[in-house]
C-alpha cells in the first residue's frame, strides 16, 4: 500500500515520461506555430529566385 | 534543371521556411537561410538523386548551413551563454506571430540539437530515421533528443505530467490526493 508521503515523493519527482495530454498539447502548439508559416505559401522572393537560379543553371549547362 | 525537380524544390519552400523560422526564431534570418539553401541546392543539384527524398535533402542543406552559421556567430560574440535567447527577446516584432511568443521563447531556450530534433519529428513530419539522416546522427540519439526537448519544454512552460496547462500546485495536490 502506498503511503501519502510516498505518493508525495512520487509527485515531486521529475517526470521521466510526460503524460500523453501534455505531449499532445506541446505537439499541437509546435505544429500550429509551424503550420502558420507553411500556410503562407511561397513568397514571391523565392519563386523569383528559383527562376533566376534555374535560368542560370540552364545557361551554364549549354 | 528538370521540371519535376524544380517543382519539388518549389513545393518544399513553405516547410523549409517554417523549419528555418522555428530553428532560429527570426523571420529575416530564416529567409536568408532559405535563400542560401536554394543557392547551394541548385549549385549542387547533380548530387541529388532523382526519386529520393527532396525535402530531406533540402532540410539537410539548411540545417548544416544553420549549424555552421551558428558556430560562427558564437565565436563572434564573447558571451555564448544566453546571447541567442537575448537576441530573440529583443526582436519580438520580427518573430512574426506574437501569439506564439511564449512557446517560441521556450523553444529558443532548448539546446540547438534538441530543438532541431523536436521540430523535424514533431512538426515537419519526418520519421526518426529521416531526422537522423538530416542531423547526421543515430536514430536513438534523435529519440533521446526529442524526449529531452519535450521534457524541457514542459518545464519551461510549467506543464507537468497529470495537468493540462492549468492547475496550480494546490489544485494538483488536491487532485493527487483524491486518487
Amino acid at each position: 500500500m502506498e503511503t501519502g508521503a510516498a505518493r508525495a515523493r512520487k509527485n515531486d519527482a521529475k517526470p521521466a515520461k510526460l503524460g500523453r495530454e501534455v505531449q499532445a498539447r506541446l505537439g499541437q502548439q509546435l505544429r500550429s506555430m509551424y503550420d502558420d508559416v507553411v500556410s503562407q505559401g511561397v513568397p514571391d522572393r523565392f519563386a523569383d529566385l528559383l527562376s533566376q537560379l534555374d535560368n542560370k543553371d540552364n545557361k551554364d549547362r549549354q | 534543371m528538370d521540371d519535376a525537380v524544380r517543382q519539388q524544390i518549389l513545393d518544399a519552400i513553405p516547410s523549409l521556411r517554417a523549419f528555418a523560422i522555428s530553428l532560429c526564431g527570426n523571420v529575416d534570418r530564416a529567409d536568408d537561410l532559405v535563400q542560401e539553401t536554394m543557392v547551394r541546392a541548385i549549385a549542387n543539384i547533380d548530387s541529388f538523386q532523382p526519386g529520393t527524398n527532396m525535402p530531406a535533402w533540402l532540410f539537410t542543406i539548411l540545417r548544416n548551413h544553420f549549424r555552421s552559421e551558428y558556430r560562427k556567430r558564437r565565436r563572434e560574440v564573447e558571451d555564448a551563454d544566453g546571447h541567442y535567447a537575448d537576441t530573440l527577446k529583443s526582436q519580438p516584432e520580427q518573430q512574426g506571430h506574437i501569439e506564439f511568443g511564449e512557446f517560441r521563447e521556450a523553444l529558443s531556450q532548448l539546446p540547438t540539437d534538441q530543438r532541431e530534433a523536436l521540430i523535424l519529428v514533431g512538426a515537419s513530419g519526418f520519421s526518426y530515421e529521416e531526422a537522423a539522416q538530416i542531423c547526421g546522427c543515430a536514430i536513438g540519439t534523435i529519440k533521446s533528443r526529442v524526449n529531452r526537448a519535450r521534457n524541457r519544454l514542459a518545464e519551461l512552460l510549467h506543464v507537468r505530467d497529470g495537468d493540462d496547462f492549468g492547475p496550480d500546485e494546490q489544485t494538483r495536490a488536491v487532485l493527487a490526493s483524491g486518487e
